[in-house]
């Protein structure tokens, strides 16, 4: 396996600056000239000012994170420059620091970009913003067409994508910022053009990639569940659960959902279950602390058989905690919610294909057990935009499982909404029609929805709502494996921590070592796949689980399912995303400490 | 709502359950159950084509006791449920029935919001003003001094003024009236449910277990009926409608307090169900691939 080819760009500024939008602009330019990309933003919890910065990594193959280490940094913003000369240190040698000409470096900032080898580039960003577009505001648009002009990224590429983004607001906007782009890329490549040093290998499959999505994990997530017949959205706004609510918001006339920006969360969720009661595919979404005030009506959802969708954008907990960044410390809250035991099902895709799949899946579970399932993200996968194969969002089988048609319903000489079935599943009728008319309580309850507190009722209510969850487990998947087979060392993630660990097993492998390694990638995890896990950890001679928190929760859930334990942990609980190079790492450490021998 | 259904031929006896009850002898819920049952009947609405959506307490027991679609949830969570049921299935009739603590107290926010947005529900608050399935607590209606185990010197808050918040919050219909005269209760629930808009109807209710001085003889002695006492009242103007809520008369008035017919309900005005006259819940689920190319589109 050959090494990849990649370069990591960071642009950096304040919050207000055009950050995140002057980053996905180069992030979709480069991918519609053919290459692989992948994009997230690193942002703080304010409006305006801060210190945002936004991670391109552009390859020649497929990609599926970001790095530590860069080979452009552009600072918008001159407080940035000064205050960040952590930066210059994430240089690799011959690397270039973009900064505006007009700026008076500190010493040690300029000593730090030496230190490094890499190369100061002093651009006129303000000045060709003022000049040409007659506003310092377009400095990010110099930077943007500075840096494709580096990259040799064509021209119209750059020049279409800017267009596109302006002239949403106005023709005259974009026929500005086509100036100043072209301004930054010309002076670059007349400037710097022959000492910047790294080449893209552009791809011969440049032709698919250009066709490919350029999506992150929530917009895949509200895809899915919207393919899949979700029809009703009501979500309170908490990062980073947003924008699966906003991408339904955006567009409710257009696809016909009904969507509720409610008063709150308990709101939020128990408007989605009051739909989902009389029929409708309702989901909701949040972030952990709207996701605690949701849990009472979780377990109302589960006593009366209602199958809605939860999905939980994890951050940085508890309480307010890292409002804007990322963990994975829901993973056991997530399975354990709500007082009393009922069944329920979390998927915890990793992938911006697995947050699609996750979606239409959702729906299609919650309808057919007849039960809440929540889908467990976070930050980064939120954010992160990666190309993805068109073919990958396919339309959705839906199933709704035992719903009866009005055929069927009115076939019957009496419905009862809770009857008992050898798997647990009754069958669902909708209220509105003469046939159906019950009224399930939350209290236990018989066949037909009555309260009763009979004991023997109880124990064969429970049974039955507890079978379902048997069904379910046939329907987990188990964790996905990447690597060779027989390798010495298995890294074993969940969620989002999947890309980091993908481009280390490739990175380790690539590497000339004697040691080879692959992964484990669990990406639904209730009821927990058993069987499958079994059988794949015990062909592992290492097993390496590493994840963000700082009670290794997904170990605690493997040792309670499988009784096995992994042979060393890693956890990262600082908010930010575990990165392939620390990985690497620590897979070094393990190694030389012989822990496990090649 | 405006019921559009043709009228059907109910009887009280299509509404009857044969479900025991567990109320109290001599609970105001009786009558309660009573009134909404001949409400339905008179307003010619079947069984299935009402959903009566409960919280928790004793009167929210009430879908348990009579042959009608329901849904008993969460305390305090039964006004937002409703209100989901009712943007999902817009045909049904949707009456949610909570008590003073659950529908004022836990559950008041919901009430706020879901009246300003006049959401087309009915709202049937039974107010016995005080908690009476966890055994006689104070309630966020009962009068200040109420002597109960969570306050045995005498309630120090103020109490809630149900009718007041709603004129103020946007509920385009308020009326009150009272446990012991189901016939009245049934008029003012009939009224709530052909009511466009967001009808909060409070039957004010005897507890003969813990609120034992505001039995049916001081209910008849502390009440009235706006139409009998307040000829000229017009109940169309919020001013009148506010000054009689916080009337220094102790006595309650019975009848209709405030309506507003003008107001647009908040499923007229929700984008989405407004190019499909049908109800959301029949809406297909089902995309074609051309629908997906252009969902797609946006990301390449």
């Amino acid at each position: 396996m050959e090494q990849k080819h990649k370069i990591s760009i960071k642009i950096a500024g304040a919050a207000g600056q055009g950050v995140e939008s002057g980053g996905q602009g180069l992030t979709k330019a480069l991918k519609r000239g053919g290459l692989n990309v992948f994009g997230v933003s690193d942002y703080m919890s304010l409006i305006k000012g801060g210190h945002n910065f936004y991670q391109i990594t552009v390859c020649d193959e497929q990609v599926h994170t970001f790095t530590e280490k860069y080979h452009i940094v552009v600072c918008f913003d001159h407080q940035n420059v000064q205050e960040n000369i952590v930066h210059c240190n994430e240089l690799h040698p011959g690397g270039f620091f973009i900064v505006d000409d007009a700026v008076t470096l500190k010493p040690e900032l300029e000593q730090a970009v030496q230190a490094n080898q890499a190369i100061l580039c002093r651009m006129p960003l303000a000045r060709l913003a003022t000049e040409i577009g007659g506003s310092k505001i377009m400095m990010n648009t110099v930077a943007l067409g500075g840096v494709a002009g580096l990259l040799k990224l064509p021209f119209e590429v750059l020049d279409n994508v800017v267009r596109e983004n302006f002239a949403k607001k106005s023709q005259e906007l974009a026929d500005k910022n086509s100036q100043v782009v072209k301004s930054g890329y010309e002076w670059a490549q007349a400037n710097f053009g022959t000492q910047f040093k790294f080449d893209l290998k552009y791809p011969q499959a440049a032709e698919a990639i250009k066709g490919h999505l350029l999506i992150n994990g929530n917009d895949a997530i509200a895809f899915g569940s919207y393919a899949a017949g979700c029809r009703f959205v009501s979500a309170y706004p908490m990062t980073p659960g947003t924008s699966v609510f906003e991408w339904f918001t955006k567009q409710n006339k257009q696809i016909g959902a009904v969507t509720k920006h409610t008063e709150d969360e308990i709101a939020a969720v128990c408007m989605a279950i009051g739909a989902a009661q009389v029929g409708v595919r309702s989901m909701t979404s949040t972030s952990g602390g709207g996701f605690c005030l949701m849990v009472e009506a979780l377990g109302l959802a589960g006593m009366t058989e209602v199958g809605v969708v939860v999905v939980n954008a994890m951050r940085g907990g508890p309480s307010t905690g890292l409002p804007t960044r990322t963990e994975q410390a829901d993973l056991l809250f997530a399975i354990h919610a709500s007082h009393g035991e009922f069944p329920r099902i979390v998927l915890t895709p990793g992938t911006i294909e697995q947050c699609y799949e996750a979606g239409v899946k959702a729906h299609n579970m919650a309808e057919k057990y007849q039960t809440p399932v929540i889908i467990l993200t976070d930050q980064l996968l939120a954010a992160e935009f990666r190309n993805t194969d068109p073919a990958s969002f396919p339309l959705p089988t839906i199933d709704r499982g035992k719903l009866l048609t009005t055929e069927q319903l009115e076939s019957l000489e009496t419905y009862r909404r809770y009857e008992f079935s050898a798997d647990g599943i009754s069958p669902r009728a909708l209220q509105g029609h003469p046939k159906a008319v019950f009224a399930p309580a939350t209290d236990e309850h018989d066949e037909t929805g009555h309260i009763t507190e009979d004991a023997e009722n109880r124990i064969k209510m429970m049974d039955k709502r507890m079978q379902k969850l048997e069904g379910a487990r046939a329907e987990i998947s188990g964790p996905d494996f990447f690597g060779p087979e027989n390798a010495d060392l298995t890294l074993l993630v969940w969620g989002s921590t999947y890309g980091a660990a993908r481009e280390a097993v490739e990175e380790h492998n690539a590497s000339g070592k004697a040691s080879k390694i692959n992964l484990l990638h669990f990406y639904e995890l209730w009821p927990f796949p058993i069987e499958a896990t079994m059988k794949q950890i015990k062909k592992c001679k290492f097993t390496f689980n590493l994840e963000q928190n700082y009670t290794a929760q997904f170990a605690k859930l493997l040792r309670m399912e499988t009784g096995l334990e992994p042979n060393q942990t890693f956890c990262k609980y600082d908010g930010r995303p575990i990165m392939a190079e620390e990985i690497l790492e620590q897979v070094e450490k393990i190694f030389s400490q012989k822990l496990v021998t090649a | 709502m405006v019921i559009t259904a043709d009228k059907q031929q109910v009887t009280a006896k299509d509404y009857k359950s044969e479900q025991k009850s567990t109320w109290c002898a001599g609970c105001g819920d009786f009558g309660i159950l009573s009134a909404v049952q001949t409400a339905l009947v008179n307003a010619g609405v079947a069984p299935w084509q009402v959903l009566l959506v409960a919280g928790i307490g004793c009167g929210s027991k009430l879908p348990d006791y009579i042959n009608a679609s329901g849904y008993m949830t969460l305390h305090g969570r039964g006004v937002t449920i409703a209100s989901g049921a009712h943007l999902a299935n817009t045909d049904l009739l949707v009456i949610a029935i909570t008590g003073d603590g659950d529908g004022f107290g836990i559950g008041v926010g919901h009430a706020i919001h879901n009246m300003r947005r006049n959401m087309d529900i009915v709202h049937l608050l039974e107010n016995n003003e005080v908690y009476g399935l966890t055994k006689g607590q104070y309630s966020p209606t009962s009068k200040r001094g109420f002597k109960t185990s969570t306050s045995p010197e005498g309630a120090i808050e103020f109490a809630v003024n149900p009718a007041a918040l709603a004129i103020t919050s946007g509920a385009t219909l308020v009326a009150r009236s009272y446990s012991g005269d189901p016939k009245h209760a049934a008029q003012m629930i009939q009224l709530g449910m052909e009511h466009k808009g967001y009808a909060l109807i409070e039957i004010l209710q005897t507890c003969p277990t813990y609120n034992k001085i505001q039995n049916n003889e001081w209910y008849k002695a502390n009440s009235y009926k706006i139409e009998e006492e307040l000829p000229n009242y017009d109940a169309r103007d919020l001013s009148q409608a506010f000054n009689l809520c916080i009337s220094d008369d102790s006595r309650y008035p019975l009848g209709v307090i405030y309506v507003n017919n003008e107001r647009p309900t908040y499923a007229e005005q929700v984008p989405a169900l407004q190019d499909n006259p049908k109800a959301l819940v029949n809406h297909s689920l089902v995309l074609n691939e051309s629908t997906m190319d252009k969902l797609k589109s946006v990301y390449v």
